[in-house]
């Protein structure tokens, strides 16, 4: 079963927002000085937002805050956002692989920034809403 | 400094109790946009059954990102952290972080390979209570890059 795809926009000030919230002030977070240097295209996410975003999601196909049991992802591309007003967007995807008896539901999840896939292996395993 | 297997199921002692704040969960799931109530209110997490606010799924890596420095700053070890990419990472939960725990991490190394001139480090963070009650498991890989 596909589930409904959900989209974020992520923008330079979320970007700066969760390095505040998350403690992690990489600087190829928020300066594009400083990734270009070691051979980014340009700020990129942090690969935990990218995952925070699945995680919302995750929660929304679940139907509760509180449904996440394993979450797992591999980060194999950066998400770029560009700086200005619109930034850029992930979209995220996901199809139930499996229902338990144990009352647990698997989901292959994928997430894609400008139609190219910036996780993989990425799977969620949610309390199965009664 | 070549990583090598010998490093595979080295332990570390437990980190200093990490205290988790209501309001660090609320700026955690605001900076992430997540508008659930059971973030932000404690009568709605208490609804869920819950003592106090939840923390959304990936919240445990504002602790578990902090207690994997003594492995990135292991001198034993030898990370070059300047040349340190996030791999993976997952998380498996015997139950949601909620305000008023009072979490220490436990560190360890779970695998080291290397490929393709890359090398690649597994930590396994195990988070519990102060009074033992274990709470989540977070796995993160690291991947160093070979030289350029």
């Amino acid at each position: 079963m596909e589930l409904p795809t959900q989209t974020f926009q992520v923008t330079r000030a979320d970007l700066i927002r969760y390095a505040g919230a998350s403690g992690d002030f990489n600087p190829i977070h928020w300066s594009d000085r400083f990734a270009t240097k070691v051979g980014l295209p340009g700020v990129i996410a942090h690969g935990m937002f990218t995952m925070a975003l699945v995680g919302r999601a995750v929660t929304a196909w679940a139907g509760s805050p509180d449904a996440v049991v394993d979450f797992g992802v591999r980060f194999t591309r950066p998400v770029v956002v560009p700086d200005d007003d619109a930034g850029t967007e992930v979209v995220v995807s996901a199809v139930v692989r499996e229902v338990t008896e144990e009352g647990l539901t698997r989901l292959d999840v994928t997430a894609t920034c400008l139609g190219e896939k910036v996780l993989s292996q990425a799977r969620a395993t949610v309390r199965t809403r009664a | 400094m070549p990583l090598d297997q010998s490093f595979v199921g080295r332990a570390y002692p437990p980190t200093a109790p990490y205290q988790v704040g209501r309001e660090k969960i609320r700026e955690f799931a605001s900076a992430i946009g997540a508008t659930d109530p059971a973030y932000h209110d404690p009568e709605a997490a208490r609804a869920l059954g819950h003592p106090d606010v939840v923390a959304p799924p990936t919240f445990a890596i504002v602790l578990t990102m902090a207690a994997n420095q003594q492995m990135v700053e292991d001198p034993e070890l030898g990370i070059d952290y300047s040349r340190v990419v996030h791999g993976d990472q997952r998380f498996a939960y015997t139950r949601p972080v909620v305000a008023g725990d009072e979490l220490v991490c436990v560190n360890a190394i779970e695998d080291v390979t290397s490929r393709g001139g890359h090398e690649f480090v597994t930590t396994r963070t195990e988070v519990h209570t102060t009074a033992g009650e274990p709470v989540v498991t977070a796995w993160m890989k690291l991947v160093v890059r070979g030289e350029d």
